[in-house]
């Protein structure tokens, strides 16, 4: 069984019909990634499966049970971490406070040792951990986010727009540790509109177009898909 | 020595200001609303003090923890039963709602208690002889006076040390910044709206003791006014920021206590707003209010 299965979701704000019955699943160990153009519903759906959006219709299943219509805060104890489209990272609050937030649902014991890892993983935050996360610069704060998402020691982490706003090198860099999370045995769903880069560190993809999945396949086959070249590759 | 005496005067009726004042903003911060019939809880608080002390004859100790008590239940029950149903209505639907909770209270204390002025019974003794003498026959602080400015100190240091250092804490700034990104840490974010009311509360009950024990009438719209003044003491300092509660209560204080002695009783509001809005086009965020850039 997937450790995560959506089944037919239909996700609407207000009048509009944003999520056309989409269903996927994300299997233990893999990337797996959407991609599509902005407003395509790629958020939408994230957003759905953390519980901070409904679906009229069908079910998530996460890990064998029924997570539609839970309230999001109950997740993260579930293993299930998001990382926010636009990083949201506390920037009145230190990077540690931020960390630490991370852990909320966490015994006190695991803290300390989750920090550890984290600034491992992330020298840069280790040694700005005092430091107010407004002044940290965009590839800081979503290094920070992921480091938060971490702390709850998810088993399966979504991550919404890691590369946006980013430049190149720091693109690159996310993506470095995208793999290496993978590799650590983080099970990851990545939402991105760099369909390239997200093609290429993943298993699978899903290419979805206003609402609905309209292609999915192994990362290369998606990467040399003619149909997906032209709309999201350049050609 | 009359300027001393003032500024005595004026630092122990802000330091009142500034504990309403601590309710106003953390209420704001983290439900960002203006929960306008905060200073109408002050009221109930004095009441229920009031008649414990007075009725019933218990100490009053025990007279302050029963107001503290009530009040802290009664700004749960408020925020669950009138705001809590509008957390995605828009904020003027919720401002009109509190502005209805505030006469909702100012009416049942009527009727409940009659809309006769009473002689509220002080906490600690006002008699004019009940002063510590600074300078002997010239220069001295009230019983009160000092017990309001120790709350205060307290209270601040406390809250400080609350949002600074205990995980409770740091999950209401963590809520006051960001709702949907507090959640996705596992954070309840409507149990720690209920607990920001009830902090509010328990204070507005400690202030209003205070505040009737300084200046011991009590009817029905006691709290109405020292809640509009700590309201304008929170804009002043900066909505939302804890220390700037306390500075503005403190400087609103003062400032209302020097008008009345050198000025003029009856202008004393009129300059202390006047105060506000130079302050505000010359600072929009309040004195310690933050603004923080945001990066895309």
């Amino acid at each position: 069984m997937a450790m995560l299965e959506v089944h037919d979701i239909n996700v609407y704000y207000g009048a509009i019909h944003a999520i056309k019955g989409i269903s996927f699943e994300v299997n233990e160990g893999e990337i797996v990634t959407l991609i599509g153009a902005n407003g395509a519903g790629k958020s939408t759906t994230l957003k759905t499966i953390s519980g901070l959006l409904h679906s009229r219709t069908g079910s998530i299943t996460f890990q064998g049970e029924n997570i539609a219509g839970t309230a999001p805060h109950k997740l993260v104890g579930k293993g299930l971490a998001q990382v926010p489209e636009g990083r949201a990272v506390f920037l009145q609050m230190t990077v540690e406070e931020n960390l630490e937030m991370g852990a909320y649902t966490r015994p006190n014991a695991e803290v300390d040792p989750g920090l550890e890892k984290v600034y491992d993983q992330f020298p840069r935050l280790k040694e700005r951990r005092k430091q107010i996360a407004g002044t940290l610069s965009g590839g800081e704060q979503q290094m920070l986010a992921m480091g938060r998402a971490l702390m709850s020691s998810p088993r399966l982490m979504m991550l919404d727009e890691p590369s946006m706003g980013l430049a190149p090198i720091l693109v690159d860099q996310i993506f470095d540790i995208i793999r290496s999370l993978h590799k650590n045995g983080t099970t990851i769903l990545l939402v991105e509109q760099n369909a390239r880069m997200a093609l290429s560190v993943a298993d699978r993809g899903y290419v979805l177009e206003t609402g609905k999945i309209v292609t999915s396949g192994s990362g290369k086959e998606l990467l040399s898909d003619e149909s997906v070249k032209k709309a999201y590759l350049g050609g | 020595m009359s300027f001393l005496n003032n500024v005595i005067t004026g630092v122990s009726l802000g330091s009142i200001y500034a504990i309403i004042a601590l309710g106003y903003t953390m209420v704001y911060g983290i439900a960002k609303m203006l929960n306008f019939a905060h200073g109408d809880v002050i009221m109930v608080g004095a009441y229920v003090c009031f008649l414990a002390m007075g009725n019933s004859g218990l100490p009053p100790v025990v007279g302050v923890l029963l107001a503290v008590l009530v009040c802290t239940v009664l700004g749960m029950v408020i925020e669950r039963l009138a705001y809590k149903p509008l957390r995605s209505a828009p904020s003027l639907a919720v401002l009109i709602t509190a502005i209805g909770v505030s006469y909702l209270l100012q009416n049942s204390a009527q009727i409940f208690w009659g809309a006769a002025t009473k002689t509220f019974t002080p906490i600690v003794s006002t008699d004019p002889e009940a002063r510590l003498w600074l300078v002997p026959g010239q220069l001295s602080i009230s019983y009160v006076a000092i017990l309001s400015v120790a709350c205060c100190v307290v209270v601040m240091a406390g809250l400080t040390l609350f949002t600074g250092k205990t995980k409770m804490g740091k999950a209401m700034r963590a809520c006051s910044e960001n709702k949907a990104a507090a959640q996705l840490m596992g954070i309840n974010v409507d149990s720690t709206i209920s607990m920001t009311f009830a902090i509010g509360s328990a204070l507005a009950a400690l202030a209003g003791v205070l505040m009737c024990s300084a200046y011991p009438v009590l009817s029905p719209t006691t709290g109405s006014l020292p809640g509009i003044r700590a309201f304008t003491a929170a804009v002043f300092g900066g909505i939302g920021s804890i220390p700037g509660a306390f500075l503005g209560g403190i400087l609103l204080g003062v400032i209302e206590t020097f008008v009345k002695a050198y000025i003029s009783t009856d202008l004393s509001d009129a300059v202390v707003f006047a105060v506000l809005i130079v302050v505000l086009l010359v600072k929009p965020s309040g004195l310690l209010g933050k603004y923080v850039p945001e990066k895309v």
